[in-house]
């Protein structure tokens, strides 16, 4: 029963990048991109977690952390830097 | 007993698929930045939190340990998501061309937050913290 879970959320997570991919490449403002790829980085997170529960492997885990401090951290330097011209002034 | 643990967890993947679907749906479906900014923000947090109490019950229930690996992710997630929000949404409001001009004229003498000037006194907050003025 978990596999089929697993099979339903994979897809659900997979269509979702889609989706985002879609609103990455029609935009239309710069804010709209930056919203896209925070999205793409959150479903990615659920996606290494869901590979964690189906492979049983602990490793998964501190890559989808790792993930989560990247993509906010370049979430806020991509603003500042369109908001400001500077990331750290 | 194991059944229900595994409905329970099989429960949590398929619900935390469902939000983070919707709230990617409404990103690409909405019609303008701020009504897609609240979708995924909201939905997509929702998702992964669910399927981090998913992976928390899976490794209790397989390997009889406690993980708290996903508390750290799910509390980093809760504690990161306004503030991009709050990020973009400012990003919004300072490039979106025009945005002053589409405001019905504020009621109270303070105006609008990020459009106006503040009102003025003594002790008040440095000229730099304001925001670009209405007509600039």
């Amino acid at each position: 029963m978990i596999a089929h879970a697993l099979l339903f959320g994979f897809g659900c997570f997979g269509a979702g990048l889609l989706l985002n991919l879609y609103r990455l490449a029609k935009g239309p403002s710069i804010a709209d991109r930056v919203l896209a790829l925070d999205t793409m980085v959150i479903n990615g997170i659920s996606l290494l977690i869901l590979y964690g529960i189906s492979s049983d492997a602990a490793v998964y885990f501190e890559a989808a952390l790792l993930f989560a401090m990247v993509g906010f951290i370049s979430t806020v330097a991509y603003c500042r830097f369109v908001l400001r011209g500077d990331i750290i002034e | 007993m194991d059944f229900l643990i595994e409905l329970l967890i099989s429960t949590l993947i398929v619900v935390g698929g469902i939000f983070g679907l919707v709230g990617s749906f409404g990103l690409a479906k909405l019609p303008d930045l701020m009504t897609r900014l609240h979708a995924p923000t909201k939905a997509t947090t929702l998702g992964v939190g669910a399927v981090l109490i998913a992976s928390m019950a899976h490794v209790l229930w397989d390997e009889g340990r406690l993980s708290l690996h996903e508390l750290l992710i799910t509390l980093f997630l809760f504690l990161t998501a306004p503030i991009t929000a709050n990020f973009i949404a400012k990003l919004y409001l300072h490039t979106e061309p025009n945005l002053a001009a589409k405001l019905p004229s504020a009621t109270t003498e303070y105006g609008w937050a990020n459009f106006d000037p503040p009102p003025r006194s003594g002790d008040d907050e440095p000229d730099s913290l304001t925001g670009p003025r209405r007509g600039d």
